[in-house]
């Protein structure tokens, strides 16, 4: 399966694939920022592929860039991918996946609230665990906790 | 005469202090009359950061710290944390001590559906079936309690196995629960699950399609409750799962009662396991020392479990030191409430309780 959704992406997108990796046995695919939501929503659609459930957003602060992780499955086969992006750790932005899956909504709020990544287009980009009025994002490894 | 009374739509705020909120949350509700127009939870209020706490603590100190997540399901957190840990540690764990955690784990999945159970019961005016939910849950706790210690926040599973094993008279006693439980059962469904009022305020209120479910993420019984039949348990099984024999319990009616239903026929389900699982536990005993110092190998992993509440995963980084180098929580509770716009939108005020009721949150896990 790995084999084959790494093919579909590589074709239809020939320009979005930075590098693949098999982890656990899941296929991860870095991607341009750029062609992630048009690569969401061709894994979404596509019938062969029909990935439905968006499992899991979360992101890594890697002190050089900050890396998000969105994580799929097809709930009918049990298929599933890993699509990760690099970001730019000074201004995190990336195109929101809520118009392709709406669990996206608060999952992106949290990965905003904690690590300060912007996304764009999100209907409702607010903080969702911390208080409105918090300075600075927490899970950033050089966040200073305050006494 | 005009056909609809002229009405002002109304705000007003429901929790964070509040019996019906199942905890600390906060719903800002717009009202029109009686009807709700909107509702926007407000999670946070037990936000106690326990990603960034995971950074700074050794592996082994973050265990009992899982415990207050779902406070509900501790088992069930210990379970997800620790076979992260084994996953990416490429720990062993002897036979014996997957049997027990499997025991472990379906009690309380039993012991949360009890209080769930009961919740759901004083949510619609109901107060006996908490009572009878509570009494059956003790036993399960006083299980708990003579294996760990503990009665709430057990810290009992751990990399390579469990912190004790199985003490004298466990086996008989938990036999004599199973029996009881199932017998007990049926007292519950005289009492709610049969009672017409019951079933008036929970069928056909507040609908969630599994196109929309499946859609807002949603998992656990509350996925099921509208039909789709997706378990972890089943999907990608973990422990010794795939060795016993039992079915997901899916009904379709995509409201509150089906989300009910499902719960009551997971705990039947869960009961079977647990047999199994006593008939099948190997003999012997288990020598079991927590390792003082672990180091993982530089990498990640994302191990997910059926907790009482849906689909929980661990994404886990290490880069080889004795500290994760970050830890996510995917927290079925938190993604549920995400769902309870969409679906009280419409229904009445009073039946915006029992539609949160049937989601079974637990706050320390939405918060985390």
């Amino acid at each position: 399966m790995s084999e084959f959704v790494e093919k579909a992406i590589r074709n239809t997108f020939p320009d979005a694939v930075r590098e693949t990796a098999e982890i656990d046995g899941v296929l991860n695919v870095k991607l341009d920022p750029l062609l992630l939501v048009a690569v969401c929503r061709f894994l979404r659609s596509e019938p062969e592929l029909a990935f439905d459930y968006l499992a899991d957003i979360t992101a890594i602060d890697w002190r050089d860039r900050i890396e998000v992780v969105y994580r799929m499955t097809n709930l009918a086969t049990n298929a599933k991918v890993v699509l990760r992006v690099d970001l730019d750790r000074n201004k995190p932005e990336v195109d929101s996946v809520v118009p392709v899956w709406r669990g996206a909504e608060w999952q992106e709020r949290e990965v905003y609230d904690l690590m300060g990544v912007v996304f764009r287009g999100h209907p409702d980009l607010r903080r969702i665990l911390l208080p409105d009025d918090w300075e600075g994002h927490p899970l950033r490894k050089d966040y200073v906790i305050p006494d | 005469m005009s056909s609809r009374i002229k009405t002002e739509l109304v705000e007003i705020n429901m929790g964070p202090q509040h019996p019906s909120t199942h905890g600390v949350l906060r719903l800002e509700i717009t009202l029109d009359g009686e009807v709700v127009v909107d509702a926007k939870p407000d999670v946070g209020y037990l936000h106690r950061g326990i990603e960034k706490l995971a950074e700074m603590r050794t592996y082994i100190q973050f265990i009992p710290i899982t415990d207050r997540l779902d406070y509900l399901s501790s088992m069930l957190q210990n379970a997800v944390y620790v076979g992260a840990i084994e996953k990416l540690g490429q720990i062993e764990v002897p036979e014996r001590a997957e049997f027990i955690r499997v025991i472990m784990m379906e009690l309380q999945r039993i012991a949360s559906h009890l209080i769930f159970y009961g919740s759901m019961g004083l949510d619609l005016g109901a107060t006996t079936p908490f009572l009878y939910g509570m009494r059956e849950r003790e036993d399960i706790l006083d299980l708990f309690e003579m294996t760990c210690g503990a009665r709430l926040t057990y810290n009992y599973f751990r990399p390579g196995g469990v912190s004790h094993d199985l003490p004298d008279g466990f086996i008989e006693k938990a036999r004599a629960y199973v029996k009881k439980q199932r017998e007990r059962l049926r007292e519950y469904d005289d009492l709610l699950t049969n009672n017409e009022i019951f079933i008036l305020r929970t069928r056909g209120i507040g609908i969630i399609s599994a196109e929309d479910a499946i859609n807002y993420s949603m998992s656990g019984p509350s996925l099921r409750g509208s039909g789709v039949a997706y378990d972890v348990r089943k999907a990608d099984p973990y422990s010794v799962y795939d060795r016993f024999d039992w079915s997901i319990a899916t009904f379709d009616g995509c409201d509150s009662l089906s989300r009910y239903l499902v719960r009551m026929q997971e705990i039947r389900e869960s009961l079977n396991i647990i047999e199994q699982a006593l008939d099948m536990l190997p003999p012997g005993r288990l020598e079991y020392k927590t390792p003082q110092r672990l180091k993982l190998p530089e990498g990640e992993v994302y191990h997910h479990i059926e907790s009482s509440r849906g689909d929980l995963g661990v994404y886990l980084i290490s880069d080889g030191s004795d500290k994760p180098y970050r830890l996510k929580w995917r927290s079925p509770s938190f993604i549920n409430l995400g769902a309870l716009a969409k679906m009280v939108r419409g229904w009445k005020v009073a039946d915006l309780v029992a539609i949160l009721g049937s989601l079974d949150i637990v706050l320390g896990e939405v918060d985390r």
